[in-house]
Formats: structure tokens, sequence, C-alpha cells
């Protein structure tokens, strides 16, 4: 079974490869004349004033957390999932049972408004 | 052994071409070599069918907009139909000058789109084409799919942080945010095929088909295509890149064929969807004769394939953006706790009528994703009058609040 996993690592040497030709065979065509104000900050227009790495909205970690959360569960129901033909009927009781309790922390989120988009 | 074109014929009716050419000019080669070979033949053509393909799409795309929207599209480059269109763009994107911005993070700012191109192309391994033609048969296929669609929202950040700007950071976050809330219930719609199918490699599903799984289970076909849009960042969830609005998100400081990998990526992941969706739900290469004659097997898998991405570009053209903020409650209020619904009346159901026969099973699911279906419809109708009955209140308040204002200001 391991044996098969040898194409994906071929897969990945050549894949490393593929886009990196495009961009090599671009480097000799396209013209490079680089001059300061060209090289400013995109912002439609005016000037940026600061640094660009600026504080951002809680939010969007609280949406990451939220998110690990439900793929762990996720990843401990996939082999449950595969396997579940050859389990006791008992296992699907054990399966609602984690779903449910992973589903009482999606409520709790959702009451307490942590999936709201300030 | 000598080679003898009827039997070649053959092997290429059987998709074994490999074999017999190998077994022709290669005899006492030993095995690991012709592997390795086979191997590195195949990653070649998946890569270069990958980038030939997303030629013809990019013009498929745009004239299928096009008729949508009441006009004709390419018609100049290369003859009456635009044919050639994709590739002057490609040649454009090759001749621009590739700014980078001053003080960007050069190793951030370069990795970003490499990395995005080669997540998009290494979940085609596992995709099977015909009855024994995967690239690998991965006992963990969709898995590993999962696993390598993660890794591309690795690379959105990075193209973010390393470009030196407000608003490509912020903009990575909300993309990031967007891409990682759809994971979740694209990850939990795909397992419901694998209770069905009782095995997460991609060449089993396909074999346990006998009855397609969007009959069986077509809520979790529905949650995966909505999911898979969204995974996309394609319309009506493109607010990340939303062209005609905020310039582009976090590939702004990109120019020359760094964005091209962006857009690449893009095509290719679309069409992978599509692979994806057509191997789970519509029965890959299953079809009248795609066991004994498997090239008719790699014919029906195409037609299904490119089915699915007409689908995809046909809602694109159609239908308008939605906010940040409804896209996320669509996805945690909504989708989030039906699919897990489904997956536990699935897994109840399948558990319950395991000795029956298939169509009965069958006939049983579809008849509980209708229901729960129609419950989902019923709670979003619910909300929506509640939606409107809390906006009709507001504008009476308003409305009241400018009398009053008129009578003082008469006094």
């Amino acid at each position: 079974m391991l044996i098969e996993w040898q194409f994906i690592l071929i897969f990945a040497a050549i894949a490393v490869v593929f886009p990196g030709v495009p961009i090599l065979i671009a480097r000799f065509i396209r013209p490079s004349k680089p001059n300061p104000i060209k090289q400013q900050t995109y912002e439609c227009g005016i000037e940026t004033v600061g640094a660009s790495w600026i504080q951002f909205k809680v939010q969007y970690y609280i949406f990451a957390l939220i998110f690990v959360v439900f793929d762990l569960e996720a990843v401990f129901l996939f082999p449950i999932a595969a396997a579940l033909n050859q389990l006791a009927f008992f296992a699907v009781f054990e399966v609602i049972l984690f779903v449910l309790i992973l589903a009482v922390g999606l409520a709790y989120a959702w009451r307490s408004d942590a999936l709201e988009w300030f | 052994m000598a080679f003898d074109i009827v039997q070649f014929l053959e092997s290429i009716v059987k998709l074994e071409m490999f074999d017999y050419l190998s077994k022709v000019w290669a005899g006492d080669v030993p095995s690991w070599l012709i592997n390795g070979v086979s191997d590195i033949a195949g990653v070649l053509i998946i890569c270069t069918f990958n980038l030939l393909i997303v030629l013809f799409l990019i013009w498929f795309e745009r004239k299928i907009i096009a008729r949508i929207q009441d006009r004709i599209g390419p018609n100049r480059v290369g003859g009456r139909y635009g044919l050639l269109q994709p590739v002057a763009d490609a040649m454009k994107l090759m001749t621009k000058e590739d700014l980078t911005p001053a003080g960007a993070d050069k190793i951030a700012f370069n990795l970003a789109p490499l990395i995005v191109v080669v997540a998009a192309l290494m979940m085609w391994a596992v995709i099977p084409f015909a009855p024994g033609v995967s690239g690998t048969n991965l006992n963990v296929g969709v898995f590993y799919i999962l696993a390598i669609s993660s890794v591309s929202v690795v690379a959105l950040i990075l193209a973010g942080w390393g470009s030196n700007n407000k608003y490509a950071l912020l903009g990575a976050f909300r993309s990031v945010a967007q891409l990682v809330s759809y994971e979740v219930p694209m990850i939990m719609a795909l397992l419901i095929p694998i209770i069905l199918a009782g095995t997460m490699s991609t060449q089993g599903i396909v074999i346990q088909q006998s009855i397609w799984y969007v009959f069986v289970v077509p809520l979790s076909a529905l949650i995966f295509f909505i999911s898979a849009l969204a995974e996309l960042g394609r319309t009506p969830f493109d607010l990340l890149e939303a062209e005609s609005e905020i310039v582009a998100g976090y590939h702004i400081e990109y120019s020359g064929m760094k964005f091209a990998m962006f857009f690449l990526a893009e095509f290719i992941g679309t069409l992978f969807m599509a692979a994806l969706f057509t191997t789970i739900y519509l029965g890959g290469w299953r079809g009248p004769g795609a066991v004994q004659y498997p090239i008719l097997g790699l014919f029906y898998f195409s037609l299904k394939m490119f089915f699915v991405y007409f689908l995809f570009v046909w809602i694109r053209g159609t239908l308008p953006r939605v906010r940040i903020d409804q896209l996320l409650n669509l996805n945690w209020k909504f989708l989030v706790p039906l699919v897990l619904a489904l997956i536990l009346v699935v897994a109840l159901v399948s558990k319950t009528m395991e000795g029956a026969e298939e169509w009965k099973t069958a006939a049983v699911l579809l008849l509980s994703n209708l229901i729960l279906g129609l419950l989902a419809l019923d709670f979003i109708r619910r909300y929506a009058r509640q939606q409107r009955s809390e906006s009709e209140e507001v504008v009476e308040v308003e409305e009241t609040i400018d009398t009053q204002t008129v009578t003082t200001a008469a006094h």
C-alpha cells in the first residue's frame, strides 16, 4: 500500500518544476525596467501611510479556530464513515453522540455571536 | 515480442498501451524501471493535459458567459470563433514586466504562485479516468484530495503577506476566511458517499456506484456543489477577486507570468472540482460498455466532466455576488448544521437497511434527503420572512421620525 504513494512523490517532484518553466521562459522575454515610482505599493493612486503589516480584526482568527474544531471532527469521522459497514449497529449511536457534542459547540458559538461578521 | 498493429489497437481500446509497449520493446528491463518510467509519463500526461485544456476552457467560459449576457465574446483572434484568444492572452501575460513592489517579502512573494499551481495539479493524481486507469489508486484518495486542497489556502496568505500592501493582506484574510469556512461543508458532504461506498478510494467509490450517488443522496451533491463553488472563489462567491470592485484582493501586486499562475490555478481547480463531482456523484467513468472497452469509460468521464464545468460557467454567468457576511452566515448557520443532520440521517438509514436490496436502500435514502431538503427550505423561508418583517419595522420607524421632524419644523 505504501508503494502506491511513489506516484505522488514523482508527481510532486515534477509538478514543482512545471509552473517554474513558464516563469523562467518569461524572464528572458519580458522587459525589466524597474524604477521607484513603478514599484510603489498600489492603493488606487494615493500614497500609502505607515507600514503594511497592520492589525486585523479578531473575527478572522475566530473563524479559523472554529474551522480547526470542525476539521478535526471531520478527520475523526472519516475512518468511522469508511468502516461503517463492518461495525455493529451501536456504532451509529456513537456517531450521533459525537456529532451532537460538536453541534452543541456550534450552537454555543452561534448564540454567543462568535459567527457574526462585524 | 514483435510489434503487432492489431494488438496495439486492442491495447489502446483497453487503455493498456504502456503494458503492451513495454512488453514489446523492453522485455528484459527490471520492472521498477518500467514502473518509474510509466509513472513519469503519467505525470507528464496529466500536467500537459491540464495546461492545454486550460486554453480551451478559457475560450469556452468566455464564449458561454458572453452568450448568457447577450453578446458574442471573442471573435477576432484566430478565425471567426476567436479560438486562439487564450493563446494571445498567454503571450501577453508572458511579455509583461514583472513588477515586484518595493519592500515585498521576496521568498513569500515568489513562492505563492508556485504553491497554488502545485496544489491544483497534485490533486489530479487520484482521479479515475477509466476502469483501472488513474494516477495511483490510493486507499485514502478522497482524504488526500482534501489535504492538498488545504495547502492552497496557505499560498493565499503568503501572497497577501508578501505583497507589502495593506489591501492585499486584508484581501488575503477575507479569502482565507471564506475558503477555510467552506472546507467544512465540503469535507462533511464528501463523508456521505464514503459511508455509502464503504471506502475512501476514488476508484472504489466509482466501482460501487451501480446507481449514481446524485440520485441517492442529492442533498449531499448539492451541498458539495455549493461548497466547491465557494472553495474555488467563483461567482456567486467571488468577492475575493471581485474583478469589477475591489481590484484584485490578494493578487493586486502580481503581474505577468506570476499572475498567470494564479489564473491558471483557478481554472485547473475548477476543472478538478468538476472531475471530483463527476467521480463521486455522477458515477465517474461508468456507462454502458465501459468495463469491456475502457476507452469508452474515458469518453463518458470527459463528457460528464465538461457538463459539470458547463454548470459552473452557467451559474457564474447568471447569479450576482453575495456579501461576505451573507457568505459566512450561509455557511455556518445553514450549510454546516444541514450537513451534520444529513450525516446522521444517512448513517442511520444506511445502517438500518444494511441487509436490504440496493434499490430499496437507495429509495429510502432519496426520500430522507428530499424530506431534509424541504425542511431546510422551510427554515430559509421562515428566516427570510423574519428578515423582511425586521426591515419593514425599520422603515416604519424612519417614516414616523420624518413626520415628527416635519411637524416640529412647521411650528
